[in-house]
């Protein structure tokens, strides 16, 4: 077991480094730094000594190393645009994006597991086809199409809702702000989370449907019927619990692009988020910012498979037997 | 996206029993398409904007890029069939006087233009790489697949922004209208390759076996005549229906990299763009910019997905 | 003769597919006396499995049941909505299927799944629940039964696990077992035991046995009585030594000439010409008229039903005479 761990620890660390050398590429190979930095007007001699100064001279792989050892104690240098130092700037940002991430996330799962059993189960009622048909739809409208529609009926025709920001904002120390606090906050919360769960929920839902059916199709559910067991505890106690653990994987895996989707997201409702940072950094080639969001995200992403990696053994029995080294 | 790419490796060995075309012509796939009314109006759908994208330059009433021919005077005008609509625009004009109709039609053929290469160049990488891994095996294999695990765990539109970001980023001297039809398309298909590859993979492994391949090879035929005569075609079946399934998600992505204002500009607008621009009138009440566009984008890939539902479903021996 | 425990009458079951209705079961009837062990024997593709199903009315579709009654205890039970159906299920007729390692659901333990079984049939308390499952795992020979009813079915190996199996089929004491291949998925030198096994609790319980199977051998060492099944329905059906030593129907005859005993001096086994008729393609009249060698005008146009000889049946145009004749 802590074999196991060990492992994908390292595969993790070897992964984080391999995109961080990427992000060192981008960084030091795409546009010139020193050029960013400075005017037009500025001195060769001036340049040179920014350069050095910068250690550009040195080999190339010490500067990775350096940019490295930086990036490991988060120091990603200063924004081009901004002229302040990059983890500032998404330190900011953060609470709003991941804000906004949670709450979406939990809504998909509260909404995408029910509407998935009940197509399932209930596979030829109206209701069932409505669900399928909708779900067709939630995965063919892109996300900023969704928000856009939501902003048009909510914001423009019934004036409930606000269309863009995250409305009156509560500090908790020094690193969080919440919206969920506050009316203003959490009303500024409904359209935008609602527009990025809703391709989560469209995918949960068909995925729960597809699991499901294909559990209710085994031997060991046929058994379990044909031991006399009531439909509940063949459908509730047997299947739902084999339904949901390839399910976890994927959510889990999902939860990363839900923090990628909230840049589309973010820029639908002028949410202040690192999505919308990340989007600016693009717009205005600043590397430094584009650099050290790739990073956060690889991190990010890095840590929810190894979370879910883990989540995995630890639900379902067969793997545990596995990494123990199997019984009779 | 994972359930695909599973669903192709098993389903490959069936399918590579009998040629594309020889399953087409078998009634059951016919009756299949053509006793489902939904996918039959998807398949007209689809047909009709293709052919509406091609034919664009013919049929709009006007060109909405030649800043000479736009009615400045006219612009913000509503559509046709409202009140004070203006019986020369169908569907209204934007702000620089912009017949929306038009736009709509070179936007559409923009975006089908820029998806579908994209997908052909996910396609071809893609394929030419599973190809690769799956015949030579040993650390090109490892090497590729690795490459790809670690890929496929971002969601592609990240990728694609970034390779955009970056794109752009390295062609800043130049003016980003002209490149930016090249950047998405690259953007695009190197952030779609990863399924084909597997897929292609999975049906080389399979085929690399058989008794054809192991014969080719003794009589010595090269390699690459071994793959491109012999296998290519056995794994054309799944590939298929990963690309229709990716036209929409390509279309989505480039609508998407458009709308997020990296994608194309103004001058030379796709759908997304449109929508983009649109979405700044949205409360000063002319709707009609960003309605129909939208529309057009949301029927467009709605009809794209069906038929890939259709096919998928049609092709996949398991399901019968 | 005692009151048969089932009793089936002309079941009949189709396949509806897009190419029209196949006959999958064509007319079986037979009965099951309490206690006694009916063997079901013929090759893949037969109908033996498809009537263990329709028995407990767990036919897959687009198979159905479309004609014939099914009694136990001379009440029908093909007519019964589903809950009462259930009702049934495992309460008094149990089954067995043949893969253990799909039969039990992975991620649960086996504790857990035999004693919702016993908690679903009986008033028991969840405590007395688990000493009874405790108590079956040792009757059917799981070792240390009270620590390993904790375990996994994946820790246990593939005889280990059909024990349970079986063990699960009976926990709520069923008058008759239907056994569905219960050893085709084990390994030979593990197929003996569990026979064995049900024999003697089906035996200590008084429940009946419905054995379907394609190895003739397990058949002749565990069963009273033996159906032989061909194509959807049933050729011949008597005592097991009678069928064995003497078998009356040519098919029948075929497959014990197929049995190889430790006397056979052949050098290859004897083997029947020919294979079993698609569903598709069933003949007209007898359906093994093409493979049998003793085939006349009358096999060919018209279906034998099952003639009465003393305590055999058996559908078979030859033996007209001996069953008028009433001997």
């Amino acid at each position: 077991m802590i074999a196991f761990i060990l492992r994908r620890l390292l595969a993790s660390i070897a992964v984080l480094i391999a995109v961080g050398l990427i992000a060192f590429a981008m960084f030091r190979f795409v546009g010139d730094p020193v050029d960013q930095m400075v005017g037009i007007e500025t001195p060769e001699a001036e340049r040179a000594q920014i350069r050095e100064q910068l250690g550009l001279n040195r080999p190339v792989l010490i500067q990775a190393a350096i940019f490295l050892v930086h990036a490991a104690r988060l120091d990603f240098g200063v924004s081009y645009q901004f002229k302040q130092p990059v983890i500032d700037l998404i330190r900011a940002r953060m609470p709003a994006t991941l804000e906004l991430s949670f709450v979406a996330s939990v809504l998909s799962l509260l909404v995408g597991v029910p509407m998935g059993v009940y197509t399932a189960l209930r596979r030829n009622s109206a209701l069932a086809k409505l669900f399928q048909a909708l779900s067709l739809i939630g995965i063919s409208l892109p996300t900023f199409l969704i928000g856009i529609l939501l902003i048009y009926v909510f914001a423009v025709l019934l004036r409930w809702l606000p269309s863009f920001g995250r409305g009156d904002v509560v500090r908790l120390g020094p690193w969080w702000s919440t919206g969920l606090l506050t009316v203003s906050g959490l009303k500024s919360l409904v359209m935008p989370s609602i527009t990025l769960a809703l391709f989560q929920v469209t995918l949960i839902m068909r995925l729960v449907r597809a699991e499901m059916l294909e559990v209710l199709r085994t031997d060991y559910i046929k058994f379990a019927r044909a031991r006399g067991l009531s439909e509940r505890a063949v459908h509730f106690h047997h299947a739902l619990k084999n339904t949901l653990v390839p399910v976890i994987t994927v959510v889990g895996l999902q939860l990363g692009s839900i923090v990628a989707f909230s840049i589309i997201t973010e820029t639908v409702f002028a949410w202040p988020g690192m999505g919308q940072l990340f989007l600016q950094s693009i717009q205005n080639a600043d590397i430094p910012i584009m650099a050290a969001y790739l990073l956060f995200i690889s991190v990010l992403f890095v840590l929810i498979n190894l979370v879910v990696d883990l989540l995995y053994v630890a639900v379902d029995p067969r793997l545990r037997g596995a990494l123990h080294g199997g019984h009779g | 996206m994972e359930a695909m790419a599973e669903m192709g490796e098993t389903a490959a060995p069936a399918a590579t029993r009998r040629s594309l075309r020889s399953r087409l012509a078998d009634s059951d796939m016919l009756v299949s398409f053509l006793s489902s009314p939904v996918t039959v109006l998807a398949g007209v759908i689809t047909l009709l904007m293709f052919a509406a994208a091609v034919l664009s330059p013919w049929i709009a009433p006007t060109d909405p890029f030649n800043p000479a021919t736009n009615f400045l005077a006219d612009s913000l005008d509503p559509p046709r069939f409202t009140a004070d609509g203006d019986p020369r625009f169908l569907l209204g004009t934007d702000d620089q006087g912009r017949d929306i109709w038009s736009a709509i039609l070179y936007g559409l053929r923009v975006s089908l233009l820029i998806g579908g290469g994209g997908v052909a160049l996910a396609g071809a990488i893609g394929i030419t790489l599973g190809l690769i891994a799956g015949y030579a095996g040993g650390w090109t294999d490892a090497v590729i697949m690795r490459v790809a695990d670690v890929q496929l765990t971002f969601p592609t539109i990240l990728i694609a922004l970034l390779l955009d970001g970056v794109a752009q980023a390295l062609l800043k001297g130049s003016s980003h209208h002209e490149t930016a039809f090249g950047v998405l398309i690259l953007a695009i298909g190197l952030s779609f390759w990863v399924q084909y590859a597997r897929t292609v993979r999975a049906s080389t492994l399979v085929e690399k076996n058989r008794d054809y391949v192991q014969a080719a090879r003794l009589i010595g035929l090269s390699p690459l005549r071994i793959v491109v005569r012999h296998i290519l075609p056995n794994v054309m079946g799944p590939v298929l229906v990963i690309a229709t399934i990716n036209l929409a998600l390509a279309i989505i992505t480039e609508a998407t990299l458009s709308f997020l204002g990296v994608g194309l500009p103004p001058t030379q607008p796709s759908l997304g763009t449109l929508i983009r621009i649109g979405q700044n009138f949205l409360f000063s009440g002319e709707w009609w910019i960003v309605a129909f566009p939208s529309l057009t984008l949301a029927i467009l890939v709605l009809a794209v997905n069906l038929l890939g539902d259709w096919l998928r479903d049609a092709l996949n021996p398991k399901l019968k | 003769m005692s009151e048969a425990l089932l009793s089936v009458r002309d079941l009949r079951v189709e396949f509806a597919t897009r190419r029209g209705k196949l006959v999958a079961l064509d007319g079986v009837s037979f009965d099951i006396a309490p206690g006694e062990i009916l063997g079901m024997v013929g090759e893949s593709g037969a109908g033996k499995s498809l009537t263990g199903l329709s028995i407990i009315n767990q036919l897959d579709p687009p198979g159905s049941v479309v004609a014939g009654e099914i009694r136990l205890n001379g009440a029908r039970i093909d007519n019964l909505p589903p809950a009462r159906m259930r009702e049934i299920r495992g309460r008094r007729i149990g089954i067995i299927f043949q893969d253990p390692l799909t039969s039990l659901n992975p991620l649960l333990r086996i504790g857990d799944q035999l004693v919702e079984t016993i908690l679903a049939h009986s008033p028991l308390s969840p405590k007395q629940a688990r000493e009874r499952a405790i108590a079956w795992l040792a009757e059917v020979g799981i070792p240390a039964p009270d620590k390993r009813i904790d375990g996994y079915p994946h820790e246990f190996s593939g005889g280990m696990r059909q024990r349970v199996v079986i063990a699960l089929a009976l926990c709520a004491e069923p008058a008759l077992v239907i056994a569905d291949e219960p050893t085709t998925a084990l390994d030979v030198s593990v197929q003996a035991q569990i026979i064995a096994v049900l024999k003697n609790i089906t035996r200590r319980h008084g429940a009946a046995v419905l054995l379907i199977t394609h190895d003739m051998g397990v058949i002749a060492e565990t069963a009273d009585r033996v159906a032989v099944m061909y194509a959807g329905r049933i050729v011949e059906i008597g005592a097991v030594a009678d069928v064995v030593r003497r078998p009356l129907h040519p098919y029948a005859r075929g497959l014990m000439a197929a049995i190889p005993t430790l006397e056979t001096r052949a050098e290859r086994l004897a083997q029947i010409p020919g294979a079993m008729p698609r569903l598709n393609a069933i003949p007209r009249g007898c359906a093994f008229s093409p493979r049998c060698d003793r085939v006349f005008a009358r096999c060919l146009v018209e279906r034998p039903p099952l003639l009465t000889i003393g305590h055999r049946k058996v559908a078979c145009w030859l033996h007209l005479e001996a069953a008028e004749e009433g001997r």
